[in-house]
């Protein structure tokens, strides 16, 4: 069994959601992101998602863009995203690493190769932005043949008839878009997910992750409610953007203040479906 | 000859080996094009070619299209002897096809017309695009003022400085013109920005892309729309001279006039198609816009075409004298047309197309945009080697006003 149905068995035995905490490579340089993703099991992350800094992220606001850009200007690469991954696995071999990107530093590492070195250094799952189900074929094969998942996204803007073409050849979980913007801009209503995501239940038998717009303990326990994990991005990120100094270098709380974040996160995540 | 067609036959209007029949349903010419969009905009991308399969069905809807650019436009422009220009340069004959005579200047406004007929039969009621040099920006921002929507345009902080007239030609039309300051803040980086806007509008908002890129439909939408340039050459030259240009020229940024120009012509083996990239400082100085000669695949603004990147496949900077060049990409129908050779692609630097842009002003008495002015600077390379009876047909794509305060800065004029 995968890393990620592993996790999410096991949540299930234990009657609640997950916390899906994210970080940006090498933002704002290599040993403060490689202290934050070490440090997140411990706070309370039940999956991580990696992002995978590229200079043109189209589906991301303002907070994510600058995360890439730190991280682009301190020198990461896609070769040192997953040198993050391989080191991270020396100590921890159960928590399921996510990458999340674009296309484009894929297809210029080499879609199989990219597999096959993420595949030893431990990844266990890709969400590709700009990969929608109509161009899939050119990684899933990939993918499959190093036991990766490829996680689709599903968003508002599927209707029921599309559900199907996108759901094809996903794995690990879904990660449903909750709302039609980019990263960290707004955030769905309760009714507006109790409305979605029985769709998207209906059609697959794979966990749903909520992103987009989750950022409050408060909004995290709704999202566990509604579905079965929670991401939050743009409110870490912005912690982290808001303790560096002004030269954008860490400051000495940056990790202390992140991880402090992920774990009021992961209480409210917890005692979500206790007092559901 | 009557009776049935024989059955190895095609029955299309184009021989089987036809090289105008793309894309395929997928979007992609050979290995270029495709649908490299969100989820999120997936559903958008694919009701727009939907209502634009519809719209091409539809007679009356070309039949709408035509009288707006001949009444509004200015359509057919001229196809002119470039005469004392051609004796100058002592070779071939040179014709300019004068798109820069269109309503608001530039060849821009043949796609935007288009665009926003199809905006108004899918119900849109607000308009958005991106714009570098600003002739896109204006063309878009000229029909959402003759149809009365609202248009908000992107346009990269760099460029809202450096084309200020523009700028205020956009605000004057009623639009409003939102500067970009993410990434180097130039073209590339206002087509991130429209994109995000669409995401987040996805039930009223009509995106009108300026060039022949993006997820499909759009690279072969715009090429559709901005055939009517080599259509009426075509006919034009054949008019006048009774045959096909030996050559025909044009710039390319994204590549929408060069498609436009080259698309009618791809069938005519004996017509040598030429693109002239933007080399900028010169193609080794690492500061240009040649996505063909200096780039390699990759994928950027939802499709695969050659895009200059660095070995970890992150988005370099283009470079040129010219905004409207300024892009680290190209349509990818050139991007098949490179690999198949069925154009060649050669490069002007900023100083050539400087040159080139004062020839003409001083032997034609026109002033060309400096887009444009690095298709001349390459019909001043081959003209002179060329017979007197030989026949270059160049697009002058728009013209050069809203250039001069750049011109004049590169020439130390102060103005």
């Amino acid at each position: 069994m995968s890393r990620i149905a592993a996790r999410f068995a096991q949540l299930k035995a234990e009657g609640r959601g997950a916390l899906i905490p994210f970080l940006e490579a090498w933002d704002p340089d290599a040993a403060t992101s490689m202290a934050l993703l070490r440090g997140m099991p411990g706070a309370g992350a039940d999956l991580i998602e990696i992002g995978c800094p590229f200079t043109d992220p189209m589906a991301d606001g303002p907070t994510v863009q600058l995360a890439a850009k730190r991280g682009l200007a301190a020198g990461a690469t896609m070769a040192h995203t997953l040198a993050m991954v391989r080191e991270f696995r020396r100590e921890n071999d159960t928590i399921p690493i996510i990458l999340m990107g674009y296309l484009n530093p894929i297809l210029s590492y080499g879609v199989e190769r990219f597999c096959k070195d993420a595949g030893i250094c431990g990844v266990d799952g890709l969400i590709v932005v700009d990969l929608p189900s109509e161009e899939a074929d050119l990684l899933v094969p990939h993918a499959t043949a190093h036991a990766i998942d490829v996680i689709r996204l599903v968003a508002p803007t599927t209707d029921a008839k599309r559900l199907p073409l996108v759901l094809d050849g996903s794995s690990g979980f879904v990660y449903y878009v909750s709302i039609t913007g980019v990263t960290g801009t707004r955030t769905a209503s309760a009714d507006e997910l109790a409305a979605a995501i029985p769709l998207v239940r209906k059609a697959t038998k794979l966990p749903i992750a909520i992103g987009f717009g989750v950022r409050s303990p408060a909004q995290a326990a709704a999202a566990v409610q509604a579905a079965d994990a929670a991401v939050v991005a743009s409110a870490l990120l912005d912690t982290l953007a808001g303790s560096l100094d002004e030269y954008g270098r860490a400051g000495p709380d940056t990790v202390r203040l992140v991880l402090d974040q992920v774990r009021e996160l992961a209480e409210a995540v917890r005692a979500a479906r206790l007092t559901a | 000859m009557t009776g049935d067609a024989p059955l190895n036959k095609p029955l299309s209007p184009f021989p089987a080996n036809s090289l105008r029949t793309g894309p395929d349903a997928r979007g992609r010419f050979g290995q270029f094009g495709g649908r490299f969009v969100a989820e999120t905009l997936m559903p958008l991308v694919l009701e727009v070619e939907a209502a634009y399969e519809a719209a091409k069905a539809d007679p009356s809807f070309q039949a709408e299209l035509d009288v707006y650019l001949k009444d509004y436009v200015g359509r057919p422009s001229p196809l002119w002897l470039a005469q004392r220009l051609t004796d100058r340069l002592g070779g071939a004959k040179v014709y300019f096809k004068r798109d820069e005579l269109n309503h608001t200047g530039a060849h821009k406004i043949n796609s935007c017309m288009g665009q926003i007929l199809l905006a108004k039969r899918m119900g849109k009621t607000r308009i958005i695009a991106e714009t570098g040099a600003g002739q896109h920006g204006v063309a878009t921002a000229t029909v959402c003022a003759l149809f009365g929507l609202p248009c908000t345009v992107y346009m990269g902080a760099t460029d809202v400085a450096r084309q200020a007239p523009n700028v205020f030609r956009m605000k004057l039309l009623g639009a409003e013109v939102k500067p970009v300051t993410s990434g180097a803040a130039t073209l590339k980086d206002a087509m991130n920005e429209a994109l995000r806007d669409w995401v987040a509008n996805v039930s009223d908002t009509f995106y009108i892309i300026g060039t022949v890129a993006g997820p499909h439909p759009y690279p072969a939408m715009v090429r559709d729309f901005q055939s009517v340039i080599g259509n009426e050459a075509k006919a034009q030259l054949h008019a006048v001279e009774g045959r096909l240009p030996d050559i025909a020229v044009a710039c390319i940024g994204g590549g929408s006039n060069a498609m436009g120009l080259f698309h009618p012509f791809l069938d005519d083996p004996s017509v040598r198609l030429i693109g002239v990239e933007a080399a900028g400082h010169g193609l080794d100085s690492g500061q240009h816009a040649a996505s063909l000669s200096r780039g390699r695949p990759g994928v950027l603004h939802g499709n695969r075409t050659y895009l200059l990147q660095d070995d970890d496949g992150q988005i370099t900077e283009a470079h040129s004298i010219s905004a409207g060049l300024d892009y680290p990409g190209i349509g990818p129908e050139h991007s098949w047309l490179h690999d198949i050779k069925r154009v060649e692609y050669v490069s002007a630097t900023d100083t050539e197309a400087l040159n080139a842009f004062q020839l003409c002003c001083r032997t034609e008495g026109i002033i060309p945009a400096l887009e444009p002015a690095h298709a001349i600077a390459h019909v001043a390379k081959i003209a002179p080697t060329m017979a007197k009876d030989a026949i270059i047909l160049m697009n002058l794509c728009g013209r050069g006003d809203k250039d001069i305060f750049t011109v004049a800065e590169a020439l130390g004029v102060t103005l």
